[in-house]
């Protein structure tokens, strides 16, 4: 039979290959970019990249469907004279123009009040140059999603050990025997996640996920443990009661690594009560803690400074110091904390049996102890001592958004990290490790101004805009203990938020509380949408004019590469590029994509020319920076400094002669340094030339036990990784909260809380990990809201941007209300039926779809699927805007009025982390005669000018694409 | 299945024009043998077969229809030895050349006697012609049957009644329109007709019956437990993988509410074979051309119901693939 | 003779869809021609997938499992989309056993849908033809590509590695021991279409505890005992009895 349509017979055309780095999402995989006829044939996983190791995701595969998609913006605009915000009418303008009246307008503010100029950044990759220019600016008011994403994943762990996952460190999953995932949202780290999840069963691993949910990793977990949404603190707690309780913990590891042996004063009535017992050793500046703790040493059972050769301390018990004041040993406190934590009370409060809550104890303890490891690795240690071998406990973690998320997700993750401490995993085989530039000293140096002083006209702001308070005398607040930032961040009511809380920026702006801004620029952040709580709310305040008529947030701009919910809101809109149009840095100064091994950073360097008259932000950035003549973007003589960004990245020093810049690969003139050394002309080639990604692999004995590994400080130091070789010793109890707390008791010299916010600092700053119902839940109706209300984010679908992905969408064109069936047949609800969500905050109509998948008292959806009317240059019909919906409009931004305030920030007390998974609702079902569409429904988004056509039919084959629609 | 309207139109016009061309056979092969009177062979067969052909071509145009790509349809010529379409492509072809050639004998009178028994039954060339195309004719009926009775995980359609049903309704229909046909212009036969109108109406209700009693009683021998290889009594599907249909949704399910597709099974009990069989009678007993017109057109629409549910019966395995968006 | 077929492993494919889009972006600009999109930015949009991933739901709370389930053109070794075929454009070949279509000799009548029980083949509605997983059979010919390249775009993309390919008719090769070894199976084995590609099921680890391991010699808390319980001259035995 003679085959007429030769299936081996390659389209024709000229075919080239370029490797770039994906941002589909925030994985940063490395990848191979085929084109033919300069159009998009192939975008794969590039083989030789240590992230992804040749893999791609399925968005990263729709890659296609973005760079060629209706919804790009080509054009600036900016608002028609006379319409209102929000109803998207602009006109095209020149980038001269658009640069000419951000620059009188920024100049200006600079010179008066430079904070009226907020700069706020979604999941921007670009943190370091974006965080830069604020600080150059002057403006303290800057921050970067964190705050609404997983600063209390970060916090919460780099507060105790120094390290966190995802970028900063994660579970190893190549040596690990037991592995428990907690919470953890299906797009972080997703692709190397999946990776080390298929070859970690395949290699006879037991996985254990703890989820309200089963979908997406859980799904192929070996056990499934339903919880409660934000009840994993009372879990971890348990069991670290049933672990001391059995002595299922790692005790060498303890007394050598963490502060667990170390004597805290416990007279209520010493000055020093609560803080560590202190010899007289002198203390190392800086931000590393001193080695000034004490033991009470079992063999001369008496007090000795902590960690002397030979000594070895009681973990437990009561002494008597010889002042007489009383002392506990930190795990001492630890175990009379988790004493009424026992897993009966667990389980009334997690839903899971106290025989699972045990047995989980149990495998975890188990499995540390009789499955270790012993690599034949020797290392030495910071105080010394030589080590033949690594060892490790082979019991990984991982948890994400499902316990930041919650307003107790702070104390919880503090929890987390202290359960993985006492199990012994942390930096070694088959444990949690660190990836650098971690670990960090506890908390990072990195810090803020402390006053309102450090905000001066046409001065860069002294200090950075995001740090890592060490003690209330750190917190950015006025002589009146008021917060300096717009959104409060590092003030009494989030001491600790290290990310700023940029999902309380617009309604403070709006408020003007603490004080009125002008210009608010945007980043690729969907504010007006997905990426808000309270969201119609918000929408309001964005479009809201006080009695003179005029915008109570005056100047609103907005750079996104889409036809977003928020670009509607703009008054000025910067059509950015794509991530295949530009160059762009994976930065050792911001999140770098490093591994268990050694330092990783990254580039993109363009693979296709840029769409109509886009411009990367970053070129944005550079070129405000040397029209403001902002120090870092100006030569001495007042001339421009960088050509353009790529010119920015090569030259750029954090200090002249500093040898630090954004690429930590290829330094020094001919590219022979890294790290640490002068401007190489040919980075950007070299880069290239290596698959556009710098691997440095540590010595195996610098690549574990780094908190304490003598070698690896020493080379961190050397490399400026750190400033000190010091060791970063766990925080098992964390003096840290405790000086807050004392401070708002009145015991502490130095700032202090306002009178309102005394009780919550004191409750919540304490020093060991403790559980507390969501805040929400103290001040909903429970009864009447009996059901919490999460979301997950599919891993097909990367938040809001990939509805104009004609592809991705063809996955998750709608979402549904997941319930499970009883939960929803007792509400009513038929499987398919619409149905009502309600909260305390507001209502949504959906559809429900049952699922046994779900613990009862729980229901969920995917997020960001659901549309605004004609946004993402969707047709006005679109599924997503027609049957899809936001849990957002169920969140508040803000908590009701209590005690705290009128206005507190629906976010975690010590942190800022935004709540978004505390919210309680009730369900019933939609009536008959409702509309069978989602609720609420917005006006029609027109199209924009320079947006692209949306045809009946979509025909994409590389090559002939443009051709055939020009 | 989704029941495709230009199939349904194929199969009930060409089986309506078969069913006419074997009564046109059957009537000439009683003449021969002298059981009936001869007839006019231009105003008879000549006409007749002219109808039959427009019932023929009829049914091809309806099947371009179903075509993505008509132009290449001479290819579908090409696979006789395995496939059941590609039988019925040359055989309908092969019909309307045999029905053709004896059109046209008849309707030029180009026939020769080639012998005579001694009993006076007379063996014409125009017959011979028309016995092999009675034979392609029944093929024709099992190639289309067995276009659905070979598809063994239909297990609706897999069975020997789809052929049986389908030649049967097809000649009943035939005959029904024989009648009238007869009535206008052979009115002598016109009794003749309408009896074995009536006789294959009813064997057909009986075989239609039986694939109905048949299709009731199935036991799927696909399952989730089958699709999917897992061994759990409850299995849901919560995705299907894309929201917004795809062939999988469109071709494979009917669509239809409950309730339609249960009326129609009665729709088409009673326009196929009750009301025809009445009407026919009335018709035969008033000898009116139009009521008998009106019998078939009534029992013509009833297949279409007969075809609509005999698709939209059909439970295809890959449903179990595609229940929930 | 070559089979080749792809095994998926349901006990890692945590249903990311990754092989659904690299699938498409690959043929669409492939020897399979565009792969239609319809309705792309509106209500109902749908196109043409050779590949995709499902979701399903067994058991019941909190006993549930959830399971994704990819699926694609299983390339039976007994195809009966092939033999119904009027043109001969759908077919299997001899070299290494892919039921491929023909798309220039493809009517587009659509019988070789009705004809296979997995539901893996789909219309393009704009070129009127049938299409199906090719497995890539225009990648792993190509001398071009690297030959670690050589495979088909979902297997190349996959996080998991759920997806395995290669020769289940050469008892040694990989994909026939994991079969072999790993409880391989195939889909609607009633229908005697021996498909070629094959299934993993779920499989669990466990831990069994034993009652001892919980009280070991070694329990760190008995360091945390503290110094002698009594005085030395508190009384004894030996201060009332002689033996």
């Amino acid at each position: 039979m003679t085959v007429v349509h030769d299936p081996l017979q390659a389209p024709e055309g000229r075919i080239e290959t370029k490797n770039t780095t994906c941002y589909m999402c925030a994985c940063r995989c490395g990848i191979r970019v085929t084109l033919r006829d300069g159009e998009v044939r192939y975008i794969q996983g590039n083989p030789d990249h240590p992230l992804n190791k040749g893999i791609i995701c399925a968005k990263g595969a729709s890659g296609i469907m973005k760079q060629y998609s209706p919804a790009r913006l080509t054009k600036p605009l900016r608002r028609k004279e006379g319409s209102e915000r929000g109803d998207a009418e602009f006109e095209e303008i020149s980038w001269d123009e658009a640069f000419s009246i951000m620059e009188e307008r920024l100049a200006h503010l600079r010179a008066t009040d430079p904070k009226k100029f907020a700069l706020f950044t979604g999941r921007d990759q670009m943190q370091a140059l974006t965080g830069m220019f604020a600080k150059q600016y002057g403006t303290p008011n800057y921050a970067a999603h964190g705050g609404f994403c997983s600063v209390n994943m970060a916090a919460g762990m780099i507060y105790t050990m120094g390290g966190s996952f995802w970028e900063f460190g994660g579970p190893d999953l190549e040596r690990a025997k037991l592995f428990v995932m907690i919470g953890t949202a299906e797009d972080h780290h997703s692709n190397p996640m999946k990776m080390e999840l298929s070859k970690f069963k395949r290699n006879g691993g037991r996985f254990i996920s703890v989820n309200p949910v089963r979908t997406g990793y859980s799904a192929i977990a070996d056990e499934w443990v339903p919880i409660k949404p934000g009840t994993d603190g009372a879990l971890f707690l348990a069991i670290i009661h049933e672990l001391i309780r059995t002595g299922l913990y790692d005790r060498d590891f303890l007394v050598q690594y963490t502060n667990s042996a170390e004597l805290v004063s416990t007279d209520e009535d010493s000055d020093d009560f609560g803080l560590f017992a202190r010899t007289d050793i002198p203390q190392d500046p800086d931000c590393f803690d001193p080695q000034d703790r004490v033991w009470w040493d079992r063999n001369s059972d008496k007090a000795v400074h902590a960690r002397t050769k030979d000594a070895d301390p009681f973990l437990l018990g009561e002494f008597t110091l010889a002042d007489g004041r009383e002392a506990k040993p930190s795990f001492q406190l630890l175990k009379d904390r988790v004493e009424d934590y026992t897993p009966e009370w667990a389980s009334e409060v997690t839903g899971i049996p106290v025989e699972t809550i045990k047995r989980l104890a149990h495998e975890m303890g188990i499995t540390a102890r009789d499955e270790k490891i012993e690599l034949p690795i020797a290392w030495t240690d910071v105080w010394g001592k030589d080590h033949d071998t690594v060892t490790g406990n082979p019991v990984a973690f991982h948890a994400m958004r499902g316990l930041a998320a919650h307003s107790n997700g702070f104390q919880t993750i503090r929890a987390l990290t202290i359960l993985m401490t006492i199990l012994g995993t942390i930096d070694r085989p088959g444990g949690f490790r660190h990836k650098a530039p971690f670990p960090r000293p506890i908390p990072p140096c990195a810090k803020t101004p402390k006053s309102p002083d450090d905000v001066k006209p046409n001065t860069p702001l002294n200090g950075m805009p995001l740090g890592w308070p060490a003690t209330p005398d750190d917190l950015f607040v006025d002589e009146n203990n008021q917060p300096v930032r717009l959104d409060k961040a590092f003030s009494w009511e989030f001491p600790l938020a290290a990310h700023g809380l940029m999902q309380n920026a617009i309604t403070n702006a709006w408020r003007q509380d603490p004080y009125p801004i002008d210009t608010l620029m945007i980043f690729m952040a969907n504010m007006a949408w997905n990426s808000t709580m309270n969201t119609a709310n918000v929408r309001d305040m964005l479009n809201d004019k006080d009695e003179n008529g005029e915008y109570k947030i005056p100047y609103l701009i907005v750079c996104d590469a889409f036809q977003s919910e928020m670009v509607a809101y703009a008054d000025l809109v910067l059509p950015d590029t794509t991530y295949l149009e530009r160059h762009d840095t994976i930065s050792m100064l911001d999140r770098p994509i490093s591994e268990y091994d050694g330092p990783v950073d990254s580039v993109r360097i363009p693979v296709v020319p840029p769409t109509g008259e886009t411009k990367p932000f970053q070129e944005v950035l550079i070129e405000l920076g040397s029209r403001l003549n902002l120090p870092a973007f100006t030569n001495k003589d007042g001339s421009r400094k960088y050509r353009d960004y790529p010119d920015f990245i090569v030259n750029f020093e954090t200090e002249p002669g500093s040898g630090i810049g954004f690429l930590a690969g290829w330094r020094g003139k001919g590219g022979e340094k890294f790290m640490k050394g002068e401007p190489n002309p040919n980075q950007w080639e070299m880069y290239e030339k290596n698959n556009c990604v710098f691997h440095y692999e540590m010595p195996k004995s610098y690549q574990y036990m780094r908190n304490w590994n003598r070698g690896y400080l020493n080379w961190a130091q050397e490399h400026r990784l750190l400033r000190y070789a010091e060791p970063i010793n766990i925080h098992i109890y964390s003096e840290i909260l405790m000086n807050f707390r004392l401070a708002a008791q009145g015991k502490r010299e130095g700032k202090q809380p306002p009178e309102h916010l005394r009780k919550r600092v004191e409750t919540y700053f304490d020093p060991l990990p403790f559980y507390f119902e969501p805040l929400e839940n103290h001040l909903t109706d429970k009864h009447k809201y009996p059901l919490n209300a999460v979301t997950q984010r599919p891993m097909a679908m990367y938040h809001s941007w990939d509805s104009q992905n004609a592809w991705l969408r063809q996955i998750h064109t709608y979402n549904f209300m997941y319930v499970h069936p009883k939960t929803a047949s007792a509400a009513g609800i038929k499987d398919g039926g619409w149905m009502w969500a309600e909260s305390m905050h507001g209502k949504v109509r959906c559809l429900c779809r049952y699922s046994e998948s779900v613990e009862p008292g729980t229901v969920w959806t995917w997020n960001a699927i659901g549309k605004s009317k004609g946004a993402w240059r969707l047709d006005k019909d679109a599924n997503e805007s027609e049957k899809g919906f936001l849990l957002n409009h169920l969140i508040s931004e803000e908590l009701p009025a209590h005690e705290a305030g009128e206005h507190v920030s629906n976010s975690d007390p010590n942190t800022g982390q935004a709540a978004w998974y505390d919210v309680r609702v009730r369900i019933y079902p939609a009536a008959e005669d409702e509309d069978k569409t989602s609720y609420p429904q917005f006006d029609e988004m027109p199209a924009l000018p320079g947006t692209g056509k949306t045809g009946k039919v979509l025909k994409y084959f590389a090559g002939m694409f443009k051709k055939k629609a020009g | 299945m989704h029941p495709a309207f230009s199939v349904i139109f194929l199969t009930t016009l060409i089986g309506a024009g078969q069913g006419l061309f074997l009564a046109l056979i059957t009537g000439q092969s009683y003449a021969a043998v002298q059981l009936l009177p001869s007839q006019d062979s231009t105003q008879f067969y000549g006409n007749g077969a002219a109808i039959v052909m427009l019932f023929l071509i009829g049914g091809l145009i309806a099947s371009f229809f179903h075509l993505g790509r008509p132009e290449r349809a001479w290819r579908a010529a090409s696979q006789w030895r395995t496939s059941w379409l590609s039988r019925e492509v040359i055989v309908l072809p092969a019909l309307m050349f045999l029905v053709f050639v004896y059109g046209v004998m008849h309707y030029f009178e180009w026939d020769t006697v080639l012998f005579t028994t001694k009993e006076g039954a007379k063996l014409q060339v125009t017959l011979v012609v028309g016995i092999i195309g009675a034979l392609a004719t029944f093929l024709l009926f099992l190639c289309t049957g067995m276009i659905y009775g070979c598809l063994k995980f239909l297990q609706e359609w897999h069975s020997p009644l789809t052929v049986i049903n389908y030649t049967l309704l097809g000649t009943a229909s035939g005959f029904v329109l024989a009648t009238a046909f007869a009535n206008h212009n052979a009115p002598e036969l016109m009794r003749f007709f309408g009896i074995w109108a009536t006789i294959i109406t009813i064997a057909a209700f009986i075989t239609r019956s039986a694939s109905l009693i048949r299709n009731s009683r199935i036991k799927a021998k696909s399952t989730m437990q089958t699709a999917l290889g897992v061994r759990h009594n409850k299995i849901q599907q919560k995705a299907m993988g894309f929201m917004g249909g795809s062939v999988n949704t469109r071709d494979f399910f009917h669509h239809a509410s409950a309730i339609l597709f249960k009326s129609m099974k009665w729709v088409f009990i009673v326009l196929v074979f009750i009301v025809p069989v009445i009407v026919i009678w009335y018709g035969i007993t008033e000898a009116n051309t139009t009521v008998l017109l009106t019998a078939f057109v009534i029992q013509y629409i009833g297949l279409i119901a007969e075809r609509w549910f005999f698709f939209a019966q059909a439970n295809h395995p890959q449903n179990l693939y595609y229940q929930t968006i | 003779m070559t089979q080749l077929a792809l095994i998926i492993d349901l006990n890692v494919c945590v249903g990311c869809h990754a092989c659904v889009t690299s699938c498409k972006e690959w043929n669409t600009s492939g020897s399979a021609g565009f792969m239609t999109d319809e309705n792309p930015y509106s209500k109902d949009p749908t196109g043409t997938f050779f590949n995709r991933v499902q979701t399903y739901e067994i058991g019941e709370f909190p006993a549930t499992e959830t399971l994704h389930f990819p699926k694609s053109c299983l390339h039976c070794e007994d195809p009966p989309c092939v033999p119904v075929c009027p043109t001969g454009a759908s077919y299997k070949r001899k070299e290494d056993g892919i039921v491929l279509v023909d798309y220039d000799k493809c009517i587009g009548c659509r019988y070789c849908s009705w004809a296979c029980p997995y539901g893996v083949r789909e219309i393009d509605e704009t070129q009127k033809v049938m299409k199906k997983c090719t497995l890539c059979v225009d990648r792993i010919y190509d001398e071009e590509l690297p030959e670690s390249e050589r495979k088909p775009a979902c297997v190349l993309a996959c996080p998991t590695s759920a997806r395995l390919f290669g020769d289940v008719h050469d008892s040694e090769s990989d994909v026939s021991v994991t079969i072999r070894e790993e409880g391989g199976y195939q889909l609607m084995p009633e229908w005697g279409t021996k498909p070629a590609n094959h299934y993993l099921p779920r499989r669990k680890t466990r831990m069994n505890i034993h009652e001892d391991e919980l009280q070991r010699a070694d329990n760190p808390l008995k360091k945390e005992e503290r110094g002698p319980s009594a005085p030395v001259d508190a009384p004894t035995l030996d201060d009332s009895t002689s033996w």
